[in-house]
C-alpha cells in the first residue's frame, strides 16, 4: 500500500485534486488485477490455439506426432511450408459444411427450448421467498455434483427400449410397442437440453431477481394486462441473463460431442463428431486442426463482434 | 461411438491412479475391453507384486491416436497385426526382448508366421489372441422375421431386403471402417485389401444401400445389448458375440445367441502385445508377456473371452465348450476362406473414413 490508495477513499463523493487524478492505467494495482485474466486466456486459449492453428497448416505423416513440422532447417537455409490444403478441403466436401449447419440447427433449437423451460424456473425462482430460493437454486446446481458422463449414461438407462420409460408406458398400457427413443435426435435433444438447463436458469435468474416489483405494479397501474406486462416490461429487463444464457448454451451445444455420440444416432451429424472422426479414425490431425479453427471463426467471432457491440450501445446510453 | 468404453476406462482409470504410490512397482496395460480374465490380472499382481493399471479400448484406431501422440505412458498395448505394422513404420515400439520370455517357446510356430507379413521376424509383437469377423444374432428375433433359412451368409446384412427384415429388432455394425469396408469388398468378389478408389466406392453403395437398416455403429456396445435382446444381429467378433451368448445364457431371460462365420469367408485378425517405445515399465511389461505366455494363463484368458489362444501348450487345457467351438476354432475348410489385412496408406485411410462418414451419416 503506498500513500495515493490510502488518500484514495477520501475522494470517494467528491472532486479528487488534480495532482490525484491519474489516468486509470496509472492506477497501481489496476494493471495487476488486469493482468490476471490477461494471462488466463493466453495461457489457456491462445496459446492452444495458436498451437491448433499451426497443426491445421501442416501435413499428416506416420510419425509420432502424426504430422509434419512447419520449419525445416537443413544447417543452412530455413523454409517455412505451409498447407493451405486443408482448409481448401472444407470448402470441397460438403460434408464439413452439412456438419457445421446441423450442429447451428440442432443447437438453435435445443437453445430455445432451454430457454423457454428455463424462464418460469427463474421466474418462480427469484418471485420465492429468500430461504426458498436457497433450496431451489441449490435444487438447480445439484445435478453438478454427479459427473456429466454418468448422468448422460443415465439417460441411456431411461431411454432405451427396455428401459424405465418403455416400462411405465407399458405397464399403463399407453402403448403395446417399446418407443425407439435412444440413437434418435429426439434424444439427442432431451441430452442437451437436460445438461444445459442450469446454464440457462442462473442467468436468468439473476436477471430476474434485480426486476423492481414497483416497476410491474406501475405498468399495471397503467393498465397492462399480465401478458402485455410480461412482454413489455419484463422479457426487456431480463434481456441480458436471455442473451447470456442463449450463449452458454448455444456455443457448447455446437461442438458437442458426448451428447450425440451416445444419445444420437449415426445420422446425427455434428461437428463434434467429425472433428472427433478426424483425429481417431482419420488420424488427421492437421484436417481436424482445421474443422476446429474454422469452427472458431464461424461462431465464436460474429458473437464476439455482437456482444461488443452490445456493450458499447449499453456504454453509449 | 468407441467413446464410450474409453470414457469409462478414463473414469476407472483416474479412480485407480489415485491410490498410487509412487514407489511401487507398476504396470500400466491398455488392452481391448472385454478382453482378459479379472483372475488373470489379479493373479499376476498377487505372483509378482506388480500393480496393474488396466485400461481398456475398443478399436485399434483409438489405441492408435493414442500412441501417436507420444508419451502415452503405456507399458503394454494390445493391437492387431495390420495396425501394428503401420505403427512400427512409425517407430512406436520398442524391439520384444525374448531372452526375458522364458514361455515364447509355446506360441504356435504356424501363427508366428502368419503374424510375420506384418511384424517381420515377429521382432516387435508377441500374438495374444486370434478371432474372426462375423454375425452375431438372436436366434429366435432371426428366426421370427426371416423364416428358416441357415444364417450362413453376409446377404442377411448386407443384402438390403434381408437387413429391412431385421432392422426392427436392432441391427448393429462395427464402428470400424477398415474392416467392415473390407468385408463388403470381399462380399462384392473384390480383393479386400484393395486400395483402389473404384472399388472403395463400389463398397461404399453396398454400405450405404443398407445404411437405413441400420440401428447403429459401435465396436463393444453389441455385446451387452445382444445378451438382453436390445439389438437381434451384429456384425461383429467372434468372442465378444461369444460372451454375449454365456451371458445371454446365465440370465436365463431365454435369449439364445448365435456366431456365424458365413460361406463368403470373413476377416481373421491377429493381437499382438507390444511395448511402446517410451513405456516407463518395459521390465514389468515383459513380465506380463511371460505371465500370459503360461499355458494356464493362456488358457484361464481363452475359456473366458472366448477368442482362440496363439498358445500350443494351452490347447489341451481348454474347456471343452471352447476348444470344439467352431466359432472360436473354425474348422479347417472355413479356415481356408479367411483373410487378413494389410495397413492402409494415409491417403487410402482418408479416402477410407470419408466413405465411412458418409455411410454413417446416410449422405
Amino acid at each position: 500500500m503506498n500513500s495515493m490508495s490510502q488518500s484514495a477513499p477520501l475522494a470517494v463523493g467528491r472532486r479528487r485534486p488534480s495532482w490525484l487524478r491519474l489516468p486509470g492505467r496509472l492506477i497501481p494495482g489496476r494493471s495487476l488485477v488486469a493482468s490476471v485474466p490477461t494471462l488466463w486466456l493466453g495461457l489457456f486459449f491462445l496459446i492452444p490455439f495458436a498451437v491448433v492453428l499451426k497443426i491445421s497448416l501442416a501435413e499428416t505423416a506416420i510419425a509420432v506426432p502424426p504430422y509434419t513440422s512447419l520449419f525445416e532447417w537443413d544447417g543452412a537455409v530455413a523454409a517455412l511450408s505451409l498447407n493451405l490444403g486443408n482448409y481448401q478441403f472444407l470448402f470441397e466436401d460438403s460434408l464439413y459444411l452439412d456438419a457445421y449447419l446441423n450442429s447451428i440447427k440442432v443447437a438453435a433449437i435445443s437453445t430455445l427450448i432451454t430457454l423457454i423451460i428455463a424462464f418460469p424456473m427463474a421466474y418462480v425462482i427469484a418471485r420465492a421467498t429468500p430461504g426458498r430460493r436457497v433450496v431451489l437454486l441449490s435444487l438447480v446446481i445439484l445435478p453438478f455434483w454427479t459427473s456429466f458422463l454418468l448422468r448422460v449414461y443415465a439417460w441411456m438407462g431411461f431411454l432405451k427400449k427396455n428401459g424405465v420409460v418403455n416400462d411405465v408406458l407399458l405397464s399403463l398400457g399407453l402403448i403395446d410397442q417399446p418407443l425407439t427413443m435412444l440413437q434418435t435426435d429426439f434424444a439427442v435433444y432431451i441430452g442437451i437440453i437436460y445438461t444445459y438447463l442450469p446454464f440457462m436458469i442462473l442467468p436468468l435468474y439473476s436477471a430476474l431477481e434485480k426486476l423492481d416489483d414497483s416497476l410491474l405494479e406501475a405498468a399495471e397501474d397503467l393498465g397492462c394486462r399480465p401478458l402485455q406486462r410480461f412482454w413489455l416490461v419484463v422479457v426487456p429487463l431480463s434481456l441480458p441473463g436471455i442473451v447470456a444464457g442463449s450463449l452458454l448454451v448455444f456455443i457448447p451445444a455446437v461442438g458437442e460431442f458426448v451428447i450425440p455420440a451416445l444419445l444420437g444416432s449415426s445420422d446425427t451429424l455434428m461437428i463434434g463428431r467429425v472433428l472427433w472422426d478426424e483425429f481417431f479414425l482419420n488420424r488427421d490431425w492437421p484436417m481436424a486442426s482445421a474443422v476446429a479453427t474454422m469452427m472458431l471463426l464461424f461462431l465464436v467471432v460474429p458473437i464476439m463482434l455482437l456482444r461488443n457491440g452490445q456493450g458499447r450501445k449499453e456504454e453509449a446510453a | 461411438m468407441t467413446l464410450k468404453k474409453t470414457l469409462m476406462g478414463a473414469v476407472l482409470g483416474s479412480l485407480v491412479a489415485t491410490g498410487a504410490h509412487a514407489q511401487e512397482p507398476v504396470l500400466n496395460i491398455y488392452n481391448w475391453s472385454d478382453y482378459i480374465s479379472p483372475e488373470a490380472v489379479s493373479q499376476f499382481e498377487k505372483e509378482t507384486g506388480i500393480r496393474v493399471n488396466y485400461d481398456v479400448y475398443d478399436s485399434n484406431e483409438v489405441l492408435e491416436a493414442k500412441l501417436m501422440s507420444g508419451r502415452s505412458g503405456y507399458d503394454l498395448v494390445v493391437p492387431s497385426a495390420f495396425f501394428l505394422e503401420r505403427q512400427i513404420q512409425a517407430g512406436i515400439y520398442a524391439e520384444v526382448d525374448r531372452d526375458q520370455l522364458s514361455n515364447y517357446g509355446n506360441l504356435d510356430a504356424q501363427l508366428l508366421q502368419t503374424v510375420s507379413r506384418n511384424d517381420p521376424n515377429n521382432v516387435h509383437g508377441v500374438p495374444y489372441t486370434w478371432g474372426t469377423t462375423g454375425i452375431g444374432y438372436n436366434v429366435d428375433m432371426v428366426r421370427e422375421r426371416v423364416g428358416d433359412m441357415p444364417i450362413d451368409s453376409w446377404d442377411l446384412i448386407f443384402k438390403p431386403e434381408l437387413a429391412a427384415k431385421v432392422a426392427d429388432c436392432g441391427l448393429a455394425v462395427l464402428d470400424s471402417p477398415a474392416e467392415v469396408v473390407a468385408l463388403a469388398l470381399n462380399y462384392l468378389g473384390l480383393d479386400p485389401n484393395s486400395e483402389s478408389k473404384a472399388d472403395l466406392d463400389q463398397a461404399e453403395a453396398l454400405l450405404a444401400s443398407v445404411q437405413p437398416h441400420i440401428k447403429y455403429f459401435h465396436s463393444s456396445q453389441y455385446i451387452s445389448d445382444l445378451a438382453n435382446g436390445e439389438i437381434c444381429v451384429a456384425l461383429g467378433y467372434n468372442g465378444d458375440v461369444l460372451q454375449a451368448q454365456d451371458r445371454a445364457a446365465s440370465a436365463g431371460q431365454g435369449i439364445s445367441v448365435g456366431y456365424s462365420i458365413p460361406r463368403e469367408g470373413s476377416l481373421a485378425w491377429f493381437d499382438l502385445m507390444a511395448i511402446p517405445a517410451d513405456a516407463p515399465h518395459p521390465e514389468a511389461a515383459h513380465k506380463f508377456i511371460n505371465f500370459v505366455l503360461q499355458p494356464e494363463v493362456a488358457a484361464g484368458i481363452s475359456n473366458f473371452v472366448y477368442y482362440a489362444v496363439a498358445n500350443t501348450e494351452a490347447q489341451p487345457l481348454l474347456n471343452e465348450d471352447v476348444r470344439s467351438n467352431p466359432g472360436v476354432y473354425p474348422s479347417e475348410e472355413v479356415k481356408a476362406k479367411l483373410f487378413a489385412q494389410n495397413a492402409h496408406t494415409a491417403k487410402f485411410d482418408r479416402l477410407l473414413t470419408r466413405a465411412w462418414t458418409r455411410v454413417k451419416t446416410g449422405r
